[in-house]
């Protein structure tokens, strides 16, 4: 047992070494949350008022409406990152590394997911802290609470990067990506709207961000952070972090890779 | 024991083959070399050694240990240095130590102990709390072997090390592993195509399109009247030495026959040994021509 504990460990330890290192990517990761609640917030208050809605008790602004989306956002991004990340370590062979151990590759691979959800929830808590003191308070055990829906959040979307991470053959085509799959399933979500209000600008719109993963990452720690359990944002985020997983783990080979290439 | 058995291996990229009835032995405590030009199968050879393909025909024993049935007792001895550096240049050398001592679930303790061994007999000490970006490639290769050698592999599995370094460090990285391997006892499989990386003494391996096509002492391979180079040429159909091209022609260590994993020849003492004497001339005058 101490073997896998010393290997995830050491995991861990080397995923934050290189973000400490990369201090820009700490930076750049809370600007743009920052961005949003400070600029486009600034600008969407007056336009869009929140009824009183599940969790909150009474009216709220709309800086704090947004708050549990761009935190999700960070962990979206992040899981993102992750991909890159493993698509350059398989590009620049440092990933041979972690393959040539003698720990089975599925322990291995989870190790890695657990160290970019850790790297991503200091980052999450960095973002409401500032928001924080820029006015945006939830109740101070919310933050406590919502410390493993964030973590279930993060795993759920490092899991996601992992299996698309997979199906991308060469780093340029990252792009796609962020095209693809981070800003569709950011904007079709209730992270800046509410449903409801989707609901009346269209109806399969709805539909569509009601099906978003994504939007039930952010419903699950919205309401953690107002103290409240949402069990249906719940129960879809522990499966399809499971089936991502899975499906990462199953769908992980770097001979894939080269039999592709060769094709 | 053998360090390492390789029993009939194949293996395709779709409809090409890379790989097609490779069988060899690395016995213990010595260094072979494995020796073939670009595109022979080197690299996909070391992809299945390291497990990162899997074996689509074959056997592969590391230390007695199967691959495929028992792969974390065989990968637990298997120290690799690949063609490609694959230290994280962001890290210091300590860390990336660390890393790899963590990825073997190394204790803290004896973690410590080995890296500070390791780094003192690569004479890399001052060097530990470099970043890897701020070493010459010669340096990084020795952090690379300081890592294999972290979890005490009993065999170290080198692929193209000495690729992209100067001719002197090159020289330098070979005879560093040589006394490795003479010192420690370790057996040591060192892939190249540069024929000026094998001496001797060395069990050779003479790999060609996918095909074991020569295997013995390196010294018993050159027939009479030619050289390694020559002989090399011969047997890879690059006739840049004046060689003939055939690969029907071949030596008397020569065994084509896929599926047996044979014994290690006998070593031959070249100190004492006339015609080990005339191969290493040989081997030096291939140099030269190389």
């Amino acid at each position: 047992m101490i073997i896998y504990w010393e290997c995830l460990r050491g995991i861990v330890l080397r995923e934050w070494l290189r973000f400490v290192q990369q201090r820009s990517r700490f930076f750049s990761a809370l600007v743009r949350p920052l961005l949003w609640l400070v600029v486009f917030a600034a600008g969407f208050r007056a336009a869009l008022g929140i009824a009183i809605i599940e969790p909150y008790d009474t009216y709220i602004t709309y800086e704090t409406y947004i708050v549990p989306g761009l935190a999700c956002m960070i962990l979206l991004f992040n899981g993102m990152q992750g991909s890159l990340s493993m698509v350059y370590d398989r590009e620049m062979g440092s990933m041979r590394v972690l393959l040539t151990s003698p720990l089975p590759r599925s322990f291995l691979l989870a190790s890695k997911l657990v160290a970019t959800a850790l790297i991503s929830l200091l980052q999450v808590y960095a973002f409401l802290a500032i928001a924080w003191f820029y006015g945006v308070q939830p109740p101070p055990l919310g933050l406590i609470v919502a410390l493993p829906a964030l973590l279930l959040v993060a795993l759920l979307l490092s899991a996601l990067g992992l299996l698309l991470s997979n199906g991308i053959r060469q780093l340029e085509n990252f792009a796609g990506v962020m095209n693809f799959v981070i800003f569709p399933m950011f904007f079709l979500s209730s992270a800046l709207y509410p449903l409801w209000k989707m609901r009346e600008a269209s109806e399969w719109l709805y539909w569509i961000c009601a099906l978003n993963p994504f939007t039930h990452a952010v419903e699950l720690v919205r309401h953690a952070l107002y103290l409240r359990l949402a069990p249906t944002a719940l129960m879809v985020c522990i499966g399809l972090t499971l089936l991502f997983s899975l499906l990462a783990v199953l769908s992980f080979n770097p001979q894939h890779a080269a039999l592709r290439r060769s094709a | 024991m053998n360090a390492l058995e390789v029993g009939d291996i194949a293996f395709a990229y779709g409809e090409r083959r890379a790989l097609d009835g490779v069988s060899f032995t690395a016995a213990q405590g010595r260094f072979t070399a494995l020796l073939g030009p670009n595109g022979a199968g080197k690299s996909t050879l070391i992809a299945l050694l390291t497990r990162l393909y899997d074996l689509q025909q074959g056997q592969i024993r590391i230390a007695g240990f199967d691959l495929r049935e028992t792969p974390r007792k065989a990968l637990a001895r298997l120290g690799v240095v690949f063609q490609q550096s694959t230290l994280d240049l962001d890290l210091t050398v300590e860390q990336n130590l660390r890393y790899h001592a963590a990825l073997h679930g190394m204790p803290r303790i004896v973690a410590n102990e080995r890296i500070e061994l390791e780094l003192q007999r690569q004479q890399l000490g001052e060097r530990r709390r470099n970043k890897v970006r701020e070493l010459n490639g010669g340096h990084r290769r020795r952090v690379e072997i300081a890592r294999a050698l972290l979890h005490r592999p009993e065999l170290l599995l080198l692929d193209e090390a000495s690729a992209g370094l100067d001719p002197a460090s090159r020289q330098a990285l070979n005879q560093h592993v040589r006394a490795l391997c003479r010192d420690e006892t370790m057996s040591v499989l060192w892939t190249t195509h540069l024929l000026d990386e094998v001496q001797a003494d060395d069990d050779l391996l003479v790999l060609n399109r996918g095909r074991l096509v020569a295997r013995g002492r390196a010294a018993e391979l050159a027939t009479e009247g030619e050289d390694l180079a020559a002989s090399f040429a011969r047997l890879t159909g690059n006739d840049t030495h004046g060689a003939g091209s055939s690969l029907g022609h071949r030596p008397a260590v020569l065994d084509g026959t896929p599926g047996a994993i044979e014994p290690p020849h006998e070593a031959v003492a070249p100190a004492s040994n006339p015609g080990a004497g005339s191969a290493r001339a040989s081997l030096e005058s291939g140099r030269r021509s190389s």
